[in-house]
């Protein structure tokens, strides 16, 4: 029975994933949110279904992608959304806006409480002044700016982002929309024969003309503040448009784009709370488009369904659990619970891969372009790598490097995703395909080989100081792999950081131009070179190693995180000043692990003199070094 | 004592502390970047022999630790010198052998690239041609003899040679010029809006109507100094015409009369000259539908070069410059409403050395690798058998 278990884990942990992949029926008297959801629309620069959209809206303001409301109901973001776009009175009373700084929060005479979630009604009374406010904060470059400052500017924000959204389908407010449509419709002729009348002079009817240039500048009004263009290209243009300059064009064209009149119905049915004539409705937008722009629509509903299955949230859990197996298996039952670690991970990297795979057809590009997917990128790669030492060295040790590694990325990447989009569009000098495959892919893997490296010295010196599981044979292995995954992660750093300037040769005419990330690069070349040059020069051992694998670590975290933090240069994509204590953590207690790493052999508990006589298998690699020699140059 | 020195420079241990020393100076010339800018960093850290301490370069400075150039230096020497002494010729070791030559090269490539290359812009408005790229920094002051018929005589003066408040004398003038002042980063105010007590530095042409306000050296990426100067012009028969007021920020040449000719003055940027010139056509500025995220920049232009008898359009766009004898246009930037294009002009003449030196590295750690990587494999399958 006991042989079983790696098979009976894999079958647990499909079976959940699998129950978390089923979509969730809707009852028949319900609003279909999901079939709503799947419309594609233009936001961004980018074609996408509204659901993405309701989700990157929802997390740029909320901070989450669900809502839960004070009575402890739970909204998706899709239901918060319907809110938005139709019915603003309710959306603007839920807590959605995170204020934490006191400060802010002191401009409006609240007090900081246990409160941290506000709706828009309760900021509606000061939006002049938090305008006010933001623009000064505006003017000063992101490193700049203190907490209030950008505090400040993130609500303003996210106000706007909100009060965009709230116009992007129909003016706020507005009650019977499909009514007003129809005598907008019914009107313009008559409003153009007028115009032409006044035009050439003779009588004309200026009560038609007056009507319809009132609903004009409400529609201009719509079409300045549309956040999302809903309106797709047909035969006549090859644009997208908003609702707002759909129904302007529409008076030159002569008739209302059918996609406008399908959401002003639908949008009235929801309001009405007719389940049954929001559903229908819905599905006649999708059907269309389905018809009209085949293309669109598949690659948009493929991102819809990419968003319910949630492949890195999945593989997350995964990760950790193979993590445990894979510590587990050091402790007792070593074959068994490796091997159902094994099997877990294989499981989590095929998810894990299926998820990155997506963006790459969604986005049409490489997998990495910004900062979130190169968190994606570098656990995927990691992974691998340990998986191909497990399948070498079969004692763990890879097992638990994947799991820690692809969960930790991911948790960083799902913590840098609260940006909004992280399929954005590529600013022009990133518009090269083969770059971006080559360049970034090659600096990325080498990232990833670096902090596998790091791991594996972590296992050393925690394996080693605190317990007796680390024998010479164990010892030796984690040598090996991490002198061979430095190897790796020089080769890969080493050219990266070459392609990376001749791309700037390419671009800009200058192969080297200091810049921090490129700086950045080349320190983790340099370090890895010493880390070479020292091993085969014989100033380091097993040990010495180890503990400049773990300064890697360092090295690569500043390279990947640190230098944006600078604010400076052509790499800085965003400041991230919430990451920085996090980073100078991580710093820290890598510096730890090498000041414990340093500690005198006796104190490790694997290799203390209580273990030393029994074996004859001494000297354990790290062997006392002479007098005057230090471990580590 | 000889010997010493070679087992020195021979030795793996300067290796390692070169790198080392050089990972330090990188980081903290990169930590530099954010009060300094990147130039001004880079001039200090990286493409110098020594940083010095303090920074102000008018006082008394001690080196605090090697710059740029003396670490490249060194590791290039320790590199050649510990290969000629221990090289011999086996396949085994050809990984090695490749790696470090590709970093020779490299390394070489780096070192003439920093003393050979120069970087210049070029702005074009719809339908400007231009001869000449001028120097992103530096400026010069021109004096400009406008009486011939159909040709104008310049004199330039470099900026380094103001900067030293001097009088020049030149052959080619019927005038001295002497630099009552200079500023290497300055704001020009009317005297009117100017506080009280502010007092213009010239007494000629529009400068008696200003004042000049000394200000910080530009740190920022896409900043530039204006520098501004009082020129005295002194006839070489004797007397003074005055003193003129020359900077950046203002626009239009200054004229002026002397030894029966008139004369243009005017401190503009330092201009290379080429044997062709670039017509701007088009200037195309593509954005993603709905947003602001630039899709795409591409200046059509016009190349006429009467010597090699080309007349052709070239479209220059992101990562896609025109090389055009020994020197590359790239789509640097544009002026704010897209009415003009600013390319950056590069002469570099080792910017092959990288290209070759990274495909050889590759190829040497990738041989050095993969054979450790076969080694080790066939002990494993040995251990296991």
């Amino acid at each position: 029975m006991k042989r079983f278990l790696p098979w009976i884990i894999l079958a647990a942990a499909v079976g959940c994933i699998a129950a978390n992949w089923l979509p969730s029926k809707t009852a028949r008297d319900d609003f279909d949110f999901s079939r709503f959801g799947e419309i594609p629309v233009l936001v961004g620069g980018r074609v996408k279904p509204l659901d993405t959209v309701a989700r990157n809206s929802l997390l740029i303001i909320h901070g989450k992608q669900e809502l839960r409301l004070e009575s402890g109901k739970r909204l998706s973001a899709m239901q918060w959304l319907a809110d938005v776009l139709f019915n603003a009175p309710v959306a603007d009373q839920y807590p959605v806006f995170v204020v934490q700084n006191a400060d802010v929060l002191g401009l409006f005479g609240w007090q900081q409480s246990d409160r941290k979630y506000f709706s828009f009604a309760d900021f509606s009374p000061f939006l002049k002044q938090i305008d006010e406010q933001a623009a000064q904060s505006d003017k000063l470059e992101a490193v700049q700016r203190s907490a209030y400052q950008s505090a400040i500017l993130n609500l303003r924000n996210g106000l706007s982002l909100y009060q965009r959204l709230k116009n992007s389908i129909q003016p706020e407010g507005a009650e019977n929309f499909t009514a007003e449509l129809q005598g907008f419709a019914s009107s313009v002729p008559g409003a153009a024969t007028a115009a032409r009348q006044r035009a050439m002079g003779e009588n004309f009817d200026k009560a038609k003309l007056d009507d319809v240039a009132a609903m004009i500048q409400r529609y201009e009004r719509l079409s300045e503040m549309a956040y999302v263009l809903a309106v797709p290209p047909n035969e006549l243009d090859d644009e997208w448009h908003s609702v707002g300059n759909s129904l302007l064009r529409s008076v030159r064209i002569g008739e209302i784009h059918p996609v406008v009149i399908e959401y002003a119905v639908i949008g009235d049915a929801y309001r009405a709370n007719d389940q049954p004539l929001f559903n229908q409705h819905a599905q006649f937008v999708t059907d269309w488009f389905a018809r009209e722009q085949p293309n669109t629509t598949k690659r948009s509903s493929f991102e819809f369904l990419f968003n319910r299955l949630q492949p890195f949230s999945q593989s997350m859990t995964l990760y950790v659990l193979a993590f445990l197996l894979a510590c587990g298996s050091w402790l007792g039952w070593s074959s068994l619970l490796r091997r159902s670690a094994f099997y877990v991970l294989l499981l989590a990297l095929a998810i894990h891969t299926f998820g990155l795979v997506s963006r790459m057809y969604l986005q049409e590009r490489p997998p990495v372009t910004n900062l979130y997917s190169s968190a994606i990128f570098i656990g995927w790669g990691a992974v691998i790598v340990a998986l191909i030492l497990e399948r070498i060295f079969r004692d763990g040790i890879g097992a638990a490097c994947a799991g820690a590694i692809g969960f930790v990325t991911l948790i960083i990447a799902h913590h840098l995703a609260g940006s909004g989009d992280t399929l954005e569009m590529l600013q022009a000098v990133l518009d090269t395909n083969i770059w971006l495959a080559t360049h970034v892919v090659a600096i990325t893997t080498g990232y990833s080989a670096m902090f596998l490296a790091g791991m594996l010295a972590i296992i050393y010196v925690v394996r080693g100081v605190f317990t007796t599981s680390l024998e010479k044979q164990t010892a030796d292995s984690l040598a090996r792999m991490t002198y061979g995954v430095v190897c790796f992660a020089t080769l890969f750093s080493f050219v990266g950081t070459v392609l990376g300037g001749i791309w700037a040769d390419q671009s800009w005419g200058r192969f080297w131009g200091w810049d921090p990330k490129e700086n950045g690069a080349v320190l983790i070349v340099l370090w890895c070179a010493i880390i070479l040059h020292a091993r085969w020069g014989g100033f380091i051992r097993q040990r010495g190693l180890m503990i400049m694998a773990l300064f890697g670590n360092i090295v690569t975290s500043f390279s990947w995180f640190g230098v944006n933090m600078l604010g400076v240069g052509l790499h800085s994509y965003g400041f991230m000043q919430k990451a920085f204590p996090w980073l100078v953590g991580f710093m820290i207690s890598q510096l730890a692990l090498m000041a414990i790493a340093a500690m005198p052999l006796e104190k490790w508990r694997s290799f203390g003199p209580a273990r030393v006589p029994t074996r004859g298998d001494q000297p354990q690699i790290p062997a006392p070094l002479p007098a005057g020699q230090a471990p580590t140059h | 004592m000889l010997r010493q020195l070679v087992d020195i420079f021979t030795s793996l241990k300067l290796t390692i502390i070169c790198l080392a020393a050089g990972m330090a100076l990188i980081f903290a010339g990169t930590l530099a970047q954010v009060h300094l800018g990147i130039h001004e960093a880079q001039q200090r850290y990286f493409q110098s022999m020594f940083v010095w301490w303090p920074p102000d370069t008018r006082g008394f400075q001690i080196p605090i630790f090697p710059g740029g150039h003396l670490i490249g230096a060194v590791l290039l020497v320790n590199l050649i010198a510990a290969h000629l002494k221990r090289f011999r010729w086996n396949w085994r070791k050809l990984g090695i052998h490749l790696t470090h030559a590709g970093l020779i090269i490299m390394l070489a490539g780096g070192l003439f690239t920093d003393l050979f290359a120069v970087e210049s812009h070029m702005r074009l408005s719809h339908g400007d041609t231009r001869n000449y790229s001028e120097d992103m920094r530096e400026t010069e002051l021109a004096v400009i003899d406008t009486s011939g018929d159909d040709l104008d005589q310049v004199t330039t003066i470099p900026e380094s040679v103001l900067r030293h408040n001097r009088v020049i004398d030149h052959w080619s003038l019927p005038f001295r010029i002497a630099v009552r002042s200079f500023y290497q980063n300055s704001r020009l105010k009317m005297l009117s809006q100017a506080g009280e007590g502010a007092q213009p530095i010239a007494n000629q042409g529009p400068g008696a109507m200003i004042a000049v306000e000394p200000v910080a050296r530009a740190t920022a990426a896409d900043e530039r100094d204006v520098p501004s100067a009082a020129i005295e012009i002194l006839p070489k028969d004797g007397g003074s015409l005055g003193t003129w007021l020359v900077s950046d920020a203002l626009g239009a040449p200054q004229t002026f009369a002397c030894g029966g000719r008139t004369w243009m003055l005017t401190l503009r940027p330092s201009r290379y000259y080429k044997p062709y010139s670039v017509t701007l056509q088009k200037f195309m500025h593509e954005k993603y539908a709905g947003t602001e995220i630039p899709k795409n920049f591409a200046s059509k232009v016009t190349l006429i070069d009467p010597e090699r008898s080309v007349n052709r359009d070239v479209l220059i766009y992101m990562n896609h410059p025109l090389r055009y004898r020994g020197e590359t246009f790239y789509q640097a930037g544009f002026q704010k409403d897209d009415s003009a294009t600013i390319l950056q002009v590069v002469h570099n003449p080792s910017f092959i050395a990288p290209y070759m030196a990274c495909v050889i590295v590759a190829a040497g750690l990738l041989v050095q690798f993969g054979f450790h990587l076969v080694r080790f494999s066939r002990q494993r399958r040995k251990a296991i058998a």
